[in-house]
């Protein structure tokens, strides 16, 4: 992500789980993207509790769930389905990347600064909660069946 | 040439890759350098074959030479054998003369030409005073089974010797013997480390696997590298929130497995014989008297490598258990855990 051209200043903060240690000063935080391991269920079992600490504001747009691994169907131990559920639940959008392939992992990336731009208010016109409407109506026209 | 001799010749022969023919049939040294240029060596390989065991009749080559041709075909593919390990001792306070190897070679063959009179032994001697002896078994009134050999690979000047598993368990016992009184040690017991991977238990059983220091990189897994999460990247714009615990982390794996890469193994075996304990009361388990009996096996292309990177990986608590990091240092990876 870094690697994007990007006009404002980018940070990302990487974390194994929340919450974070509380001692540290940090900048506003604009978008958490949850990562499931598709191949090990402490990954999801470690999101499923990290979840349960981030204030209730942030779904407003500013969460996202990121799975990998689908690829290697045969390594995977948590379903498809189950990582479908738990971002209906949180009401945020769930994007799939392979984040081994090199090419996958840059697109994703461009996708993630772009999302990022938008949430932390720094494209005209459109608001994370915009963005939120939007990806809902055109990826997860299913959702409802669920 | 006999008939079951050339048919050993060609069965050997064929198991050799194509691609590795040139550099087996040169350690064998039978057959010379004019020799080998009267093959056509791009034919089919069942027509090379026949050629060259028409060859090593032509040279008058015996049941031996076959046998020593089997040796050195093991000895390019020793990962395809599971090889246990076994260590002798002497009596305290015994002598210890000088060892001589062809005394050796010769005691050896006796003892089991003794007690079976229908033996194949074969030796080939390499380097570290190490010699490799393949043993076909026989019975009193069978000629010896050329497909099913036992090897063994014996460091003179260690009490170590490492053995092929055969199917044959009934000859474990001669052979254990023929070894001990060849070497002149006084007993010898079978240790519980077993694996495909020869030079991986020689390292741990000599205990060198600590000393290769060459630019092996640090603790972090090869995932982390590649995705940019190595924590010693230093990128301002990159903050790992949990960089103390990392940190800690990666120590605590480094002084468990230090610097070098890991000795190769593919499983580590518990028997678990010990009382179940919960935390649940009246579980259905939780009341008997006799011990659980269990079975934890550890399976992976190369385990310690996998065990080392657990803990970065934030699969598993550093330290990791003792019971799993010990397995280099006791030289064991088949356990038996019992209550205190």
């Amino acid at each position: 992500m870094l690697k994007e051209d990007c006009a404002s200043e980018l940070k990302v903060h990487l974390a194994k789980s929340l919450p974070l240690p509380s001692n540290v000063n940090r900048p506003r935080i604009d978008l958490i993207v949850f990562v499931v391991n598709l191949h090990s269920q402490h990954s999801l079992r470690n999101v499923e509790e990290s979840l349960h600490h981030v204030d209730a504001s942030f779904f407003l747009g500013k969460v996202s769930f990121l799975a990998t691994g689908a690829g290697q169907e045969s390594h995977c131990s948590v379903h498809r389905n189950t990582v479908v559920k738990l971002a209906h639940t949180y009401r945020s959008p769930l994007l799939f990347c392979d984040l081994e392939v090199e090419g996958f992992r840059t697109t994703m990336a461009q996708r993630l600064v772009r999302m990022l731009q938008i949430c932390a208010g720094h494209v005209p016109g459109v608001s994370a909660l915009n963005l939120l409407s939007l990806l809902r109506s055109t990826e997860n026209p299913s959702l409802e069946d669920l | 040439m006999d008939e079951t001799v050339a048919e050993f010749f060609r069965r050997t022969i064929l198991k050799i890759p194509i691609t590795e023919m040139m550099t087996v049939l040169k350690a064998w040294d039978f057959l010379s350098e004019n020799h080998l240029q009267t093959v056509n060596f791009r034919q089919r390989k069942e027509s090379l074959v026949q050629d060259l065991v028409l060859l090593c009749e032509e040279k008058r080559a015996s049941l031996n030479d076959a046998a020593l041709l089997d040796i050195i075909y093991t000895q390019f593919h020793r990962h395809q054998k599971v090889w246990d390990v076994f260590q002798m001792s002497r009596r305290p306070g015994e002598d210890i003369d000088l060892f001589d190897m062809e005394q050796f070679k010769s005691s050896f063959k006796k003892i089991l030409q003794r007690a079976l009179k229908n033996v194949t032994v074969s030796f080939r001697d390499t380097e570290e005073n190490a010699v490799w002896i393949r043993i076909a078994w026989g019975t009193q009134y069978r000629k010896p089974n050329q497909y099913k050999p036992v090897y063994v690979v014996y460091y003179s000047q260690t009490p170590y010797a490492f053995v092929a598993s055969s199917l044959l368990k009934s000859n474990l016992p001669l052979l254990g013997q023929a070894l001990t009184v060849a070497s002149k040690h006084h007993q010898i017991v079978k240790m519980d480390l077993r694996s495909r991977y020869l030079d991986s238990l020689k390292a741990i059983v000599f205990k060198q696997y600590n000393q290769n220091f060459e630019t092996h990189n640090s603790t972090t897994p090869l995932q982390e590298r590649s995705l940019g999460l190595d924590i010693n990247i230093v990128d301002s714009r990159i903050i790992h929130e949990n960089r103390v615990e990392k940190e800690r982390i990666q120590r605590v794996t480094q002084e468990i497995f230090g610097d070098y890469p890991q000795p190769r193994l593919e499983f580590a075996q518990y028997k678990l014989e010990t009382k179940f304990k919960s935390d649940l009361n009246r579980g259905i388990l939780a009341e008997r008297e006799e011990p659980l009996r269990c079975l934890v096996k550890f399976s992976s292309p190369h385990l310690l490598e996998a065990l080392k990177s657990l803990a970065p990986a934030g699969i598993a608590d550093a330290p990791l258990s003792p019971l799993l990091t010990c397995i280099p240092n006791k030289g064991m990876n088949y356990f038996k855990i019992r209550d205190k």
